[in-house]
């Protein structure tokens, strides 16, 4: 087993010569490949149940899932710090499951940062390529390259606790990165700062990534973050893989209620009666030819808010009154009252039309292209 | 190194400035006379006048009725170094030296036998861990002196331990474990083992596990793991031990009166025998000095050991 990924570590070790010279030539990271990877930690207590996954080497790839889904152990079992109860881990197509944290060629980015605090930022970076025992010289040419490429090369000098939460996660990443690992793994790196440096770091993630052609896992519960940053998702709960796609597919077209929920949908009805022309919903019949489902889903942005008396009635328009209002600057939300207890809420781009206040009566028309079916 | 203390010690005061900054005002200056005096009081009557008429006592001459009198001598240190009136003779050196062996010896017992045992408490479940910190320290409410005679019993001929160890051809028949330096070793380990445990159950607690987690996904395997990841960590509580331990058992005088015989004697012990049944105070106060000395010594090598070892741990020395 050890034999195997050795060869494939120098195997990619050796592909470009240049590598380092030039970081952004960009070389492609690793492939990850999971067969029915189980953990149970008690009796009781299953953290994953059979997942089955494929990761390209290159990719962005996002575990997106709500706390003690498992996505955090999913991600463990990858560095090899926790075992899989049952199932094969491959990386760069070769096995790695009985190969221990610290011999196969894969890096974290922990949340809590993890940094040494005995160390200065300089030693932090270094330490990997010290206990490859790598020379001293070139260990301390690629700290700081890599230190300058994450720009932080005037913290070299720092004592850990000198640094802020921002800059932490800055030392975490370039300790990581420094070793040029097949897969980067990154655990909820971000959910300890606050929102702008949040947003910053998740660009620059994102553009590093890229440069580096290097495969990344991250792990979050942050659906925002997610679409933002990733080129594939997969939603887990419960320890299984609910849905796998590019952001897009996720939030336009959810496979199950659980996805809906969890990329931020509110407008979910349940299916009365289903045929060819239509549906039925507690609100009134959707016209159009939609996937047999037993949930429907309309995107609020798809749907259009006009005043009660400038449409006529007709097929998948509704009339409601608005409930609430919420100014979010380039949309208004609306949520709007469709009678016997059910809400539905639509966005309005902010295009200098007057915006309805609570109370009026409205017709909403909903657009066939942004409702979507699915079973729960 | 120093430069970024210097910034450490500038970012306090700022911080210190900008929180209260009346604090520092000079009309405050009696008030805190007025807090601190009493600690200052008693540390200049019972800490700095003693040391300092032990000092002195140190260098002068011994009396006839070992009563310290003038002139100011180095008698008692020439003594003590073994040089008396039938010639030089080593045995006060073999005193001191045995002094720091069994002080180390059984100050690195009690870290080996003790952080295993702290790791665990942290790692027993929750409702658990008063229970077993309770029976670390329950013996410590027992005298010392009692708890040596109880070692007395167990360790002495023809107990089932002795008879164990003699039938083990560790010791000749007939023999005990008791009276000797084993038997002093064992009475210091037993006795200190609650100084080492409590502060090392209090930086397990703490313990940042994912730090471990980063240092083998770092390529460091389990030994480099425990040397860059954990020993770091534990190092403040290591060192706080220590200090507790080693200087109260260099200092020892109950444990190997009882248990260590005649040969086994401590430098607290010969001390002691100066002021009391020898009568000769300059020699016992120049034995003190000595200790203390080498007390002091031993604190300056642990803190450059903690300064090397880690960045922190100066906290405790």
């Amino acid at each position: 087993m050890t034999g195997q990924s050795t060869a494939t570590a120098s195997a990619v070790a050796a592909e470009p010569t240049t590598q380092h010279q030039d970081q952004a030539s960009g070389r492609s990271g690793s492939s990850i490949e999971l067969h029915g990877v189980t953990k149970q930690f008690a009796a009781d207590s299953i953290a994953l149940r059979g997942i089955n996954l494929k990761i390209s080497g290159g990719e962005f790839f996002t575990l997106l899932g709500p706390s003690g889904c498992g996505k955090t152990t999913l991600l463990r079992i990858i560095a090899g710090l926790e075992n899989a109860s049952d199932g094969e881990v491959e990386i760069g197509g070769a096995s790695v499951t009985d190969v221990p944290a610290h011999k196969r060629n894969v890096n974290t980015v922990f949340q809590s940062y993890a940094l040494f605090n005995h160390l200065d930022v300089r030693e932090n970076i270094g330490f990997g390529l010290k206990m490859r025992g790598m020379d001293k010289a070139e260990i301390s040419k690629r700290v700081t390259e890599t230190a300058e490429f994450i720009k932080i090369g005037n913290l070299l000098g720092r004592r850990v606790d000198q640094l802020s939460g921002g800059q932490r996660q800055r030392v975490a990443l370039a300790r990581a990165l420094v070793n040029e690992p097949d897969v980067l793994l990154l655990d909820e790196p971000l959910s300890a700062l606050d929102a702008g440096l949040r947003s910053e770091l998740q660009l620059e993630l994102s553009r590093i990534q890229r440069r580096l052609g290097m495969t990344f896992i991250f792990v979050t519960h942050d659906q925002q973050e997610a679409m933002v940053m990733s080129d594939r998702v997969a939603v887990l709960n419960d320890g299984r893989i609910q849905q796998v796609g590019p952001p897009q597919q996720l939030y336009e077209h959810p496979e199950n209620l659980f996805v809906a929920r969890f990329m931020g949908h509110q407008n979910l009805y349940e299916v009365r009666q289903q045929d060819e022309s239509g549906l039925d919903t507690c609100f009134g019949r959707l016209v159009g030819e939609f996937e047999r489902g037993t949930h429907v889903l309309i995107r609020p942005e798809t749907m259009t808010v006009v005043r009660e008396d400038d449409v006529n009635a007709g097929p998948n328009v509704f009339a409601a009154v608005v409930r609430e209002r919420v100014y979010r600057g380039h949309v208004a939300e609306y949520t709007l009252d469709l009678g016997n207890d059910t809400e539905i809420v639509a966005t309005c781009n902010n295009v200098g039309e007057p915006m309805f206040d609570v109370g009026t009566r409205v017709a909403v028309k909903v657009q066939t292209s942004g409702v979507v079916t699915f079973h729960a | 190194m120093p430069r970024t203390q210097d910034a450490r010690t500038q970012g306090a005061f700022a911080t210190r400035a900008s929180e209260s900054p009346k604090r520092r005002e000079p009309s405050h200056f009696g008030h805190l006379m007025a807090v601190i005096s009493p600690g200052v009081i008693w540390i200049v009557v019972f800490l700095v006048l003693p040391s300092a008429y032990l000092m002195t006592i140190a260098f002068m001459t011994n009396g006839t009725y070992g009563l310290p009198r003038m002139p100011l001598t180095l008698e008692a240190f020439k003594e003590l170094a073994g040089f008396g009136f039938l010639g030089w003779s080593p045995g006060n050196l073999y005193t001191l030296i045995r002094s720091i062996w069994q002080t180390v010896l059984s100050t690195s017992l009690v870290i080996v036998m003790a952080y295993p045992i702290a790791y665990y408490i942290t790692r027993a479940p929750a409702r658990m861990r008063p229970l077993m910190l309770l029976a670390v320290v329950v013996p410590s409410w027992t005298n010392q002196v009692i708890r040596a005679i109880g070692w007395m019993n167990i360790l002495s001929p023809g107990s089932p331990v002795s008879d164990l160890a003699a039938s083990m051809g560790l010791i000749p028949a007939q023999m005990g474990l008791f009276p000797s330096k084993f038997a002093v070793v064992v009475g210091l380990v037993y006795n200190f083992m609650p100084f080492m445990v409590l502060p090392l159950y209090a930086v397990f607690e703490k313990l940042d596990y994912a730090q471990i987690d980063a240092a083998r996904d770092l390529r460091a395997g389990p030994i480099r793991t425990f040397i860059h990841a954990v020993l770091p960590q534990t190092l403040p509580g290591l060192l706080a031990g220590t200090v507790l331990v080693s200087i109260p058992a260099f200092g020892m005088y109950v444990i190997p009166e009882l248990l260590g015989g005649g040969k086994s004697m401590m430098l607290g012990n010969l001390v002691a025998r100066q002021f009391a049944a020898a009568s000769n105070w300059p020699l016992g106060a120049a034995g003190a000095l000595i200790m203390i000395i080498a007390t002091l010594l031993g604190l300056l090598v642990l803190r450059r050991m903690g300064k090397k070892l880690g960045g922190d741990s100066q906290v405790v020395l």
